[in-house]
C-alpha cells in the first residue's frame, strides 16, 4: 500500500513530464527535419518538395512518400566540402577540448583547494562573464585581437614584436574565442568533483610513499574522472556544432559544419541539404553521448 | 591468543632489520616542537622520547594539539620550531613520502577507486618492490588482518570493521619503523572497539613494532598503551604509565580528565611526621600522606578516587572501621547510580561537601546496598589521597 502512495497523481505527472517535453520539443521537430532532409529543393514556399498535404487525399500522400529519397545524404558523403567540414569540426572540437582540459583542470583544482570562503568568490568570478551577452564578449575579443587592438598595442609597447601581428581571422583567434567561452563549462564540473574529494586521500597517498606528481596521477586524477568526462562532453558536443565563434574570429577558407549548415540554409536556400547535414551531425554526436552514458552506468554499478 | 597466524615472521624481520636502533637510544626523539596556525598555537613546545617497541598513547581533549603533533610526525605538517629525530636523524622537514613512518588515518582514508588488494599494495609499489614480493606481502597482510576472500572488493563494499582492517594492513604493509594511529577505533561500535583494542595490542606485541596512537578516549589509552602522554593546550601535561597517571596525577586537571575523582580544595595546616593535615571547607580536616614532590604551603587540593572511598553504616558496628581509618566523614546517601558491576553513591557530607563512592557489587543480592537518605560513614586512608597544587 505504502509503496503505491509514492506514485500518487502529482508524482506520476512529474515522472511523465520530461517525456512529454522530449516528444513535443525534440522528437516532433526532429521528425520535421528528417522529412525535409529526404525531400528535394524547389523554388517554392516552402522551398522543398514533396509537401505532405493531408487534405489532398490518400493517393497524393502515397505519391509524396514515394518522392522521398536519400540523395541529400549521398551528396554529403560524395562532396569533399561536407566531409571536410565534418572533419574540421571534429578536429577543432578535439583540440579545443584538450586545451580546455589543460587550462581548466589546474584552475578547478586551485579553486577546490582554496579556503571555503574564497571558493565562493572564485565561483562567482567564473560565472560572472555569463551576465554579459555571449555575442558582446566575442565582439570584445575582436576589439582586442584586431590590427590596432589591445593585444598588439601591449606587445608593441613591451617591444616583443616590431610590427602588429595578424590575430583576427586566424585559427589562433578562433581557439582563443572557443577556450574563453567554454572555460566555465569545463571548470564547473571539474570543480564539483574535486571539491567533493577528501584531501586526506592525497595525504594517505603521500604517507604511503608517493611523491606529489604520483599522488596526482594515482589518486587525484582517477577520482576526478567523472568530472573530466562531464567537462569534456559539455565542451566537445557544442563546439562541434559551433557557428558564431569560427564565423567571427576564424578565416573563411576552412569552414566548420555549423557554418556550412548556415550557408546551405540561408545563402543557398537549400533546406533539404542543410537538414541532412544537421541529422548527420546529430548522429556523429550520438557516439560520444552514448559512450558517456555507458561510462556513467558502469561507475554507478561499481558503486562510484 | 595462542593461535599462530602467518605474518609472525614479520616480527622477526622487523626486529632484525634497521628498524631496531642502537640499544638505549630512543627510536623517536621530539625536541621542543611547536606549530602555530595563524595566531593559534596548536603545539607549544613538546619534547618526548619514544623507545622502540613501545605502544604510546597521546591522550587529550579535542583541540589539545595531539593530532597536529601526530601529523608532524607523519610529515603532513611542518613544525615551526624544534627537531624530530628518528633513529638519530632529523626528519622534521622531510616530506611524508620520504619518511619510514606510516599512518592509519581517522576514517581510514582508503582509496575508493582501488580494491582491497591494490589499497594494501599501494605503498609497496611506491617502494619499488618486485611484483612477486608484493603479491606475497599483500597475501601476508590480508591473512594478518583476517580479510581472506575480500581482496577484490572495493572499500565501499566492506563493513566498517573490515575497512578498519584494510587501513591497518595498508599502513603495516611497508613495515614502517613507526606506525601512527589517529583515533583508529573511533568509528567502530563499542563491542567491536573492545575486540579490536585487544587485537591491536596483540599485533603490536607480536610484530614488535612501535605504535603511537592518538585518542580522546582515556579508557582506550589506558587499556592499550604502555605509556600515555596527556596533552593540554598544545603541551604535554604528564607522561606516565597508565597506573601512574591514574594513581598519581600531576595536576588537578589531569586528575579530573583521567577517570572520576573527588576533589577538595583547602590549605595545609600542620605536618605530623610523614603525614600532612589539610583543612578543607567542604570535608573538614583531612589527613593525607606526604606527597613525593614537595608542595607549597599555599592552596592545595586533595584528590580521592571514588573506588578508594569505603562506606559503612553509622552506629556501633562501624566504630571499628572508624578507628582504622583516620579520614572518616559522616553523611547521608544523596544519590545512587547503579552501573552493574559497581554502584556509585553520592554522599552529602555533614560538613557540606559532596563525596562520590564507587562500591563493587560483589554479592548478587542487595543485602549490602545502601538506600537513599541512609546515614553512612565514608572513609579512606591517607595513602589513598593525592595532594595537588590547586
Amino acid at each position: 500500500m505504502s509503496s503505491r502512495r509514492i506514485f500518487a497523481k502529482p508524482a506520476r505527472f512529474a515522472a511523465i513530464a520530461p517525456y512529454v517535453w522530449m516528444v513535443l520539443f525534440f522528437l516532433v521537430p526532429f521528425g520535421f527535419v528528417l522529412k525535409i532532409s529526404l525531400s528535394q529543393t524547389a523554388i517554392a514556399q516552402p522551398p522543398y518538395e514533396p509537401v505532405f498535404d493531408l487534405t489532398a487525399g490518400w493517393d497524393a500522400l502515397k505519391a509524396a512518400f514515394a518522392a522521398l529519397s536519400v540523395d541529400n545524404f549521398k551528396l554529403l558523403v560524395s562532396d569533399d566540402i561536407y566531409v571536410f567540414a565534418y572533419v574540421r569540426s571534429l578536429t577543432v572540437a578535439l583540440t579545443a577540448t584538450a586545451l580546455l582540459l589543460l587550462i581548466g583542470y589546474p584552475i578547478a583544482y586551485g579553486m577546490a583547494r582554496l579556503p571555503q570562503r574564497w571558493q565562493a568568490v572564485a565561483m562567482v568570478l567564473v560565472i560572472v562573464p555569463f551576465w554579459t551577452s555571449f555575442l558582446i564578449r566575442i565582439y570584445a575579443w575582436i576589439n582586442i585581437l584586431q590590427h590596432d587592438g589591445l593585444l598588439n598595442q601591449v606587445l608593441l609597447a613591451l617591444h616583443l614584436v616590431s610590427q602588429p601581428v595578424v590575430w583576427l581571422s586566424t585559427d589562433t583567434a578562433m581557439y582563443i574565442g572557443i577556450v574563453y567561452s567554454y572555460l566555465p563549462f569545463m571548470i564547473l564540473p571539474l570543480y564539483a568533483t574535486l571539491a567533493k574529494m577528501e584531501p586526506v586521500l592525497e595525504e594517505a597517498a603521500a604517507d604511503l610513499g608517493a611523491p606529489p606528481w604520483r599522488v596526482f596521477w594515482l589518486v587525484t586524477f582517477p577520482l576526478s574522472l567523472p568530472g573530466v568526462g562531464a567537462g569534456v562532453l559539455l565542451c566537445f558536443i557544442p563546439i562541434v556544432g559551433e557557428f558564431v565563434i569560427p564565423d567571427l574570429l576564424a578565416g573563411s577558407n576552412a569552414l566548420m559544419i555549423g557554418q556550412t549548415l548556415w550557408l546551405e540554409f540561408f545563402t543557398n536556400k537549400d533546406w533539404p541539404v542543410a537538414s541532412a547535414a544537421a541529422i548527420v551531425l546529430l548522429v556523429v554526436l550520438l557516439v560520444p553521448l552514448l559512450l558517456y552514458e555507458r561510462l556513467q552506468k558502469r561507475q554507478l554499478e561499481q558503486g562510484r | 591468543m595462542a593461535e599462530e597466524l602467518p605474518g609472525t615472521n614479520v616480527a622477526a624481520e622487523t626486529a632484525g632489520g634497521d628498524a631496531c636502533p642502537a640499544a638505549g637510544r630512543p627510536l623517536l626523539r621530539i625536541e621542543g616542537v611547536a606549530k602555530t596556525f595563524g595566531t593559534f598555537r596548536a603545539v607549544d613546545g613538546v619534547s618526548l622520547d619514544i623507545k622502540a617497541g613501545e605502544f604510546f598513547a597521546l591522550l587529550g581533549p579535542s583541540g589539545c594539539g595531539k593530532t597536529t603533533l601526530l601529523r608532524m610526525l607523519a610529515g603532513l605538517e611542518a613544525p615551526d620550531e624544534g627537531r624530530i629525530l628518528l633513529g638519530g636523524k632529523d626528519i622534521a622537514q622531510a616530506l611524508p613520502h620520504e619518511r619510514p613512518i606510516n599512518m592509519m588515518f581517522q576514517n581510514y582514508a582508503l582509496f575508493p577507486h582501488l580494491s582491497v588488494r591494490d589499497n594494501i599494495a599501494f605503498g609497496l609499489k611506491r617502494a619499488g618492490m618486485p611484483r612477486a614480493d608484493i603479491a606475497t606481502r599483500v597475501a601476508e597482510m590480508v591473512a594478518l588482518v583476517k580479510l581472506e576472500g575480500l581482496e577484490k572488493r572495493k572499500p565501499d563494499q566492506l563493513s566498517g570493521g573490515q575497512r578498519q582492517r584494510v587501513a591497518l594492513a595498508r599502513a603495516l604493509a611497508r613495515r614502517p619503523q613507526l606506525l601512527l594511529l589517529d583515533e583508529p577505533l573511533a568509528a567502530l561500535d563499542k563491542k567491536l572497539r573492545e575486540n579490536t583494542q585487544a587485537e591491536l595490542m596483540e599485533l603490536q606485541r607480536r610484530l614488535g613494532m612501535t605504535f603511537i596512537i592518538v585518542t580522546h578516549d582515556q579508557e582506550e589509552a589506558m587499556t592499550m598503551a604502555s605509556r600515555i602522554g596527556v596533552m593540554k593546550s598544545g603541551r604535554l601535561a604528564q607522561v606516565a604509565s597508565p597506573r601512574e597517571l591514574y594513581e598519581a596525577p600531576r595536576s588537578r586537571w589531569i586528575a579530573e580528565f583521567v577517570g572520576d575523582v573527588n576533589l577538595f580544595d583547602g590549605e595545609s595546616k600542620l605536618r605530623d611526621g610523614r603525614r600532612l593535615v589539610i583543612g578543607t571547607p567542604d570535608a573538614g580536616a583531612l589527613v593525607v600522606a606526604e606527597p613525593r614532590e614537595a608542595v607549597g604551603t599555599g592552596k592545595l587540593a586533595v584528590a580521592i578516587r571514588p573506588e578508594k572511598v569505603k562506606l559503612s553504616r553509622r552506629g556501633p558496628v562501624s566504630e571499628a572501621g572508624r578507628e582504622t581509618a583516620i579520614n572518616a566523614l559522616d553523611g547521608v546517601i544523596a544519590d545512587i547510580c547503579y552501573l552493574g558491576g559497581t554502584t556509585t553513591y553520592k554522599v552529602k557530607l555533614d560538613t557540606g561537601g559532596m563525596l562520590q563512592a564507587s562500591v563493587a557489587n560483589s554479592a548478587r543480592l542487595d543485602v549490602d546496598a545502601y538506600s537513599l537518605n541512609q546515614q553512612v560513614v565514608a572513609w579512606f586512608t591517607p595513602d589513598d589521597c593525592v595532594v595537588l597544587q590547586s
